[in-house]
């Protein structure tokens, strides 16, 4: 089969949405690729020289930003390595090579619903949403939190930006939470 | 309750999963022990009332397991550690 | 009718009126108003009856310690029983109606209870409904629910939503009267992080129903501009409407904020409720105090409430409760009662204090050494009876009476982790113990410091000692000036003597008397007093009822208070609506539901889906015509065979496993061997838990050297992830071993039945002939140049394989698949017939996997090897679990093909008694196979592979079946396993 198989998003459309309800816009991304990279047991000098450079290595609860590659903190020894969608699709296999047997990588584009959130100020809103302390963390803070039984990663970008990624499957469930918690703080 | 995560600063209990006695770490060799250790491992346990050791897994968090020592009379927590540094530490190896 | 009981002042709106009805009867009152304040202001007195003898009953008090005056708020769905008038905010067009009374308030005919006073004491349910024991259920109970009760509930779903939310702060200060609002002024100042929770919609606490003076000027006003100088501090949150419910650990606080509850229904989008998480590095409990009765014969009339309530009704809502009013007091703050009325151009008739010492006020009638030994009016207070100190009894018109027993500190929050409250002699109550929630302090009235300048001081205090321990410094400015009378009290807890009922507890209508027989009978502790004679266990928690109570029993019992200890407080503080602890967790809400790759797909063929855990997956797909789940089952089993089926099984938990020691940590995890598979196959694992029994199975694939990924099951996906964390930072530390979820990255479907590789030769890339790819073949593959996964495995005993996209793709492949099946007739299959196949194939599942089932249960005991340490595989050797006679997995057939089968039905002889003696096991899984053509079944059989050929009988006592069946193999498709290999 020559032809391509078309994309759907994680709410199952062509593109993806966004969402203004009062001052807060709920932005679906589709276009970055995402990619696990774990250092290996005891390779740890050797990974850090490969990411020299190239795939910045924040500090626990945190992210960096790069180009092409940026990165944020999930686990001692782990993190999730985003770039554009566009130009690194086979993200997983780029990574690899770079690291080589240094570290584990795993895809993990498709695992993922990301929503960039933006407000004025986010706190009134995220404050019915996780128990993040989001008005005190810094610029750059990552962690993973839950939103209505639903795991995530929280991203701050500022005091009124933010990422969340959730799980693919309840991309419709974290769309619905996020949309009845912007109503209801408006 | 909020347990104050070695890596991560304090969280919310809520984020993680218990297990239990943190004498789980010590499991016997499976090609040296016998029945009798491993029945000792995995059913017998003290049951505290003060500092207890367990095992706690940050399963909403950065699935770190923790041995957590708390004070199963007041809910105090005395100390926090990674789990995988604690059984590095006591030899438990590959 | 008028407002007539409206005085002069008071923090009302009197521009705007609002009207509502009680009890289908009309009534105005004005913003600002509770329920209560705005029912007293027309002259309504009476609100309610009492649990037990029905009692007619009116406000005891002006907040949320309310016992008396509970009613139903609203009509239809949003109809809320138990509600206290008391703390009820007044809006326009509000409905309330009274509970626990019929036919109508004013006459109820359960008040016989009343008269039947004699047989009803404390414990008299215990003493009476015992026997015969038979009776308990089918008779006394539901009688005994009949006539008790409170509120009823609609039976209708809640229309309004509730809301969750966590808040973080340095100092939470709970209570916005003097000592709170001082505190969060002092932390506010000083730059912490600062919220002030209060459970009124006014906040100043006290100060809005005193007339005494704060900085020059009225107390009320103080209170106002604090509030208006902490809201524009940017690091301070103020919430009322807000009532902390409860401490729990390390500085985690609830409260409940009633967001709407003031307004008809809540605006859109907006919640009725939000339960606040609250993270504090410190806490002021600045609750305040709560008045206590003097007991007296006949002390719950409507018109009889505390003295300080009956101030704040005057002051705060310019209410005068009576137009004759009548005091009776132990203590001096009684006496504001007395002139703040009086100033009022209130008639105060007398004040009866039970003091014989003391000053004199002057211009009231003040009566020393006297007590109230009865009062009279049927539904109303209309007269009091008083005893001077020279004996000379007088009974005197009165439409209301004030009494003041003292104030207990509110220390219910400092006791939620079990710290007693101790003793202060010097105001005759219970304080804070010292060693309550960590990280929380006490001010003001609630920490017994009763003076408005008390308040301000400790306030103060307080806030700079807990900035200190978080190493700030607050500063310590010039108090503003108020009083600070010192407490002069008298202990009054009841007027001995008289042969009626004096009421402690009116919620839970217990008496004096009822102390008394408790004493009587032994139970003396504070627990068996308060669960003998249910004294405090209302909704209320006894706030207004259990010093009292223990103080007349510590008089009997010649103990001093101290001694006789008092029972403490669990959360919440005030009853909390059920809705509110279920947040949005409700209806099609309740968890959040995930999706495969093929739902969309899915849904335009009209699928039936199936929960399976949070995930939705296709139970069948019924095509026009169909009328019978089966029918769509049959057809999707027998064309799959026949040719080809698609099933989407990306909802099966998938984990990457990576590191030099991938393959040995996989032979630790799994029962049997992974190091030695080759790169480019799969194998099937069984995985064991450390006793022995089997936790979880699934195929795991070598994609290279060290690089393995993990089927689990669906249900077991995150607790097999768990398990394998644990293996590997807590069993084995320093192993090379990484993991992570890749679950929902792919889209997986599963394609299996005898034209499965033609069917996937024109959606795949490569050679995937039986020689280029065998059976057990596993490995990265293209579809039109993208990468994919491509497994061949089977479930269903067919010639089959998963093939994996990434997710995005997933709905483009279901679609190709079914377009190039066409060719082929494919089926898409759901779980229904995934099942059916599954059995016919004797694979294992849910039902088999019960979590009390080892390998050798299941016809597996061989995958377990002893060549290698795996987890559970020493306990698994265990004597009770190697018994040659223990169950083992057997299939099932009806002798007769007409013959149904029940899964749970138990295996026995055939002529023996169905009784457990003679159990020889159960059916796990039924199904109905289109292929054999008839029922089949898996069970766990005693000997059960000893067994193959004989017949036994399946019984199952509750679905009254009892059929004669042919154990057999587990294996009843294709036994050899030759079609999965061609």
């Amino acid at each position: 089969m020559a032809d391509t198989l078309h994309a759907l998003t994680p709410l199952g459309r062509p593109d993806p949405v966004s969402r203004d309800i009062g001052p807060y816009r709920i932005v679906e991304r589709f276009d970055v690729a995402l990619a696990s990279v774990a250092c290996r047991r005891g390779r740890h000098k050797d990974f850090a020289k490969a990411a020299k450079g190239m795939v910045p290595l924040p500090d626990p609860a945190h992210s960096a930003q790069g180009a092409p590659y940026s990165s944020f903190w999930v686990a001692p020894d782990m993190w999730f390595v985003e770039a554009p969608f566009a130009t690194h699709e086979d993200i997983a296999s780029e990574l690899k090579q770079l690291f080589g047997d240094s570290a584990s990588v795993t895809e993990q584009t498709d695992g993922w619903v990301r929503f960039d959130l933006q407000a004025h100020d986010l706190a009134p809103l995220l404050e019915r949403l996780c128990n993040v302390d989001f008005p005190q963390v810094a610029d750059g803070f990552a962690s993973r939190t839950l939103i209505e039984h639903i795991g995530c990663y929280l991203i701050r970008r500022g005091p009124g930006e933010g990422t969340l990624y959730g799980p693919r499957s309840s991309a419709k469930s974290l769309l619905h939470v996020l949309e009845t918690a912007a109503a209801s703080v408006i | 309750m909020i347990i104050n995560h070695p890596i991560l600063g304090p969280r919310d209990a809520q984020e993680f999963v218990y297990l239990g006695d943190a004498s789980l770490m010590n499991r016997p060799d499976g090609m040296s022990d016998g029945i009798e250790a491993f029945h000792d491992y995995l059913y017998n346990r003290d049951n505290p009332a003060g500092a207890h050791r367990e095992l706690w897994y940050h399963e909403q968090g950065d699935r770190s397991w923790l041995v957590v020592t708390r004070n199963t009379v007041t809910h105090e927590i005395l100390k926090v550690e990674l789990a995988r540094d604690v059984a590095s530490k006591a030899g438990r190896g590959k | 009718m008028t407002q007539v009981n409206r005085i002069a002042g008071g923090q009302i709106d009197r521009a705007t009126t609002f009207r509502f009805t009680f009890d289908g009867l009309p009534y105005t009152g004005h913003p600002g108003d509770t329920l209560a304040s705005a029912l007293l202001a027309n002259g309504v007195r009476l609100m309610g009856r009492s649990f037990k003898y029905h009692r007619p009953r009116g406000p005891l008090s002006a907040g949320s310690e309310e016992p008396n005056a509970l009613v139903q708020l609203r009509t239809g769905a949003r109809q809320e029983p138990n509600s206290r008038a008391t703390v009820a905010e007044l809006f326009d067009g509000l409905t309330a109606s009274s509970q626990n009374a019929w036919p109508s308030l004013r006459f109820d005919a359960m008040a016989l209870n009343d008269r039947l006073s004699t047989f009803f004491t404390a414990g008299f349910y215990y003493k009476t409904f015992m026997w015969p024991a038979a009776f308990w259920e089918k008779v006394y109970e539901p009688m005994i629910r009949r006539a008790a009760g409170l509120g009823r509930l609609t039976r209708e779903e809640d229309p309004d939503e509730y809301d969750k939310g966590f808040l973080h702060c340095d100092l939470l200060v709970i209570g916005a009267g003097p000592a709170g609002l001082m505190a969060a002024l002092t932390a506010g100042r000083a730059g912490a992080r600062v919220i002030l929770a209060d459970e009124d919609f006014r906040m100043g606490g006290r100060l809005n129903a005193e007339t005494f003076e704060v900085g020059g000027q009225p107390g009320a006003d103080w209170a106002a501009a604090a509030v208006s100088e902490l809201a524009a501090i940017d690091n301070v949150r103020l919430m009322k409407r807000t009532t902390v419910i409860g401490a729990f650990d390390h500085g985690i606080y609830g409260a409940v904020e009633r967001v709407s509850d003031h307004l008809p229904v809540p605006l859109p989008g907006k919640p009725r409720q939000t339960l606040w998480r609250i993270y504090s590095r410190r806490a002021i409990l600045a609750g305040g105090a709560t008045e206590r009765p003097i007991a007296f014969e006949n002390n719950d009339r409507p018109g009889i409430m505390l003295a300080g309530s009956l101030r704040a009704y005057a002051n705060r809502w310019a209410v005068t409760v009576g137009d004759r009013v009548a005091i009776f007091i132990n203590n001096d703050d009684g006496l504001r009662s007395a002139t703040d009325l009086q100033a009022k151009g209130v008639d105060v008739v007398a004040v009866i204090d039970a003091r014989a010492d003391g000053p004199l006020l002057p211009d009231i009638r003040h009566l020393k050494g006297a007590e109230v030994i009865d009062t009279r009016g049927r539904l109303g207070l209309t007269s009091i009876t008083i005893c001077q100190s020279n004996g000379r009894i007088e009974t005197i018109r009165a439409s209301a009476l004030g009494v003041s027993g003292g104030w207990n500190p509110n220390v219910n929050i400092s006791s939620h982790h079990r710290s007693r409250p101790v003793w202060d002699e010097a105001i005759q109550s219970f304080i804070p113990g010292h060693d309550g929630p960590p990280g929380l302090s006490a001010a003001g009235a609630a920490a017994g410091a009763l003076s408005t300048h008390g308040a301000l001081a400790t306030g103060q205090a307080q806030a700079i000692a807990a900035l200190a321990d978080l190493g700030r410094t607050a500063r310590a400015e010039l108090l503003p000036e108020a009083e600070d009378a010192p407490v002069s009290i008298t202990p009054k807890w009841y007027v001995a003597g008289g042969k009626g009922r004096a009421w402690i507890d009116p919620q839970n209508d217990v008496t004096v008397k009822d102390v008394k027989l408790a004493h009587q009978e032994n139970f003396t502790s504070v627990e068996h007093l308060k669960r003998y004679t249910t004294l405090g266990m209302a909704t209320d928690q006894g706030k207004t009822a259990n010093v009292l109570g223990l103080a007349i029993m510590a008089g009997l019992t010649g103990r001093t208070i101290p001694e006789t200890g008092t029972t403490i407080y669990r959360p919440p503080y005030t009853p909390v609506a059920m809705g509110t602890l279920a947040g949005r967790s409700r209806g099609r809400a309740f968890k959040p539901t995930r999706l495969t790759p093929s739902h969309a797909w899915a849904e335009e063929q009209g699928a039936v889906f199936v929960e399976v855990g949070q995930w939705l997956r296709t139970q069948w797909i019924p095509r026009p015509g169909e009328v019978h789940w089966r029918d769509s089952v049959d057809r999707e089993v027998l064309a799959t065979r026949k040719s080809v089926g698609i099933c989407d099984v990306t909802t099966l938990g998938k984990i990457d496993i990576q590191g030099t020691d991938a393959g040995a940590f996989l032979d630790r995890v799994y029962a049997n061997t992974f190091s030695t598979l080759a790169v480019g196959k799969c194998r099937y694992g069984l995985m064991l838990r450390e006793d022995g029994m089997v936790f979880d199975d699934g195929t795991t694939a070598r994609l290279g050297a060290h690089e393995y990924v993990m089927t689990t099951t669906t249900a077991n996906a995150v607790t097999v992830f768990r398990h394998l964390e644990f293996c590997r930072q807590v069993l084995w530390p320093d192993m090379d071993v990484q993991l992570i979820s890749t679950t929902e990255a792919w889209a997986q479907y599963s394609v299996a039945g005898p034209n499965a590789r033609r069917l996937l030769e024109r959606i795949v890339d490569q050679d995937i002939s039986d020689a280029a790819f065998p059976y057990m073949a596993a490995g990265n593959v293209t579809v039109g140049g993208l990468r994919a996964r491509l497994f061949r495995i089977s479930f269903s005993g067919e010639l089959a394989y998963e093939i994996a996209v990434p997710a995005r793709y997933g709905d483009a492949l279901i679609r190709r698949l079914v377009e190039e099946g066409r060719a082929f007739d494919a089926v898409v299959y759901g779980t229904e017939a995934l099942g059916v196949m599954r059995v016919e194939k004797g694979h294992v599942a849910g039902n088999e996997l019960n979590g009390q089932s080892t390998a050798l249960n299941m016809g597996l005991g061989k995958m377990v090897s002893k060549k290698k340490d795996s987890i559970g595989m020493v306990l698994s050797g265990r004597e009770g679990m190697v018994d040659p006679d223990g169950y083992r997995l057997v299939g099932v057939r009806p002798v007769s093909p007409e013959g149904k089968l029940t899964a749970g039905s138990h295996f026995l002889e055939i002529g023996a008694a169905a009784v457990v003696a003679n159990d020889g096991g159960w059916l796990t899984s039924k199904v109905y196979s289109p292929h054999l053509g008839s029922d089949i079944a898996l069970g766990y059989l005693k000997a059960g592979d000893r067994k193959i050929g004989q017949r036994m009988r399946a019984v199952n006592l509750l679905a009254g079946t009892d059929t004669e069946v042919e154990i057999v193999s587990p294996h009843f498709f294709d036994p050899e396993g030759e079609r999965l290999r061609g």
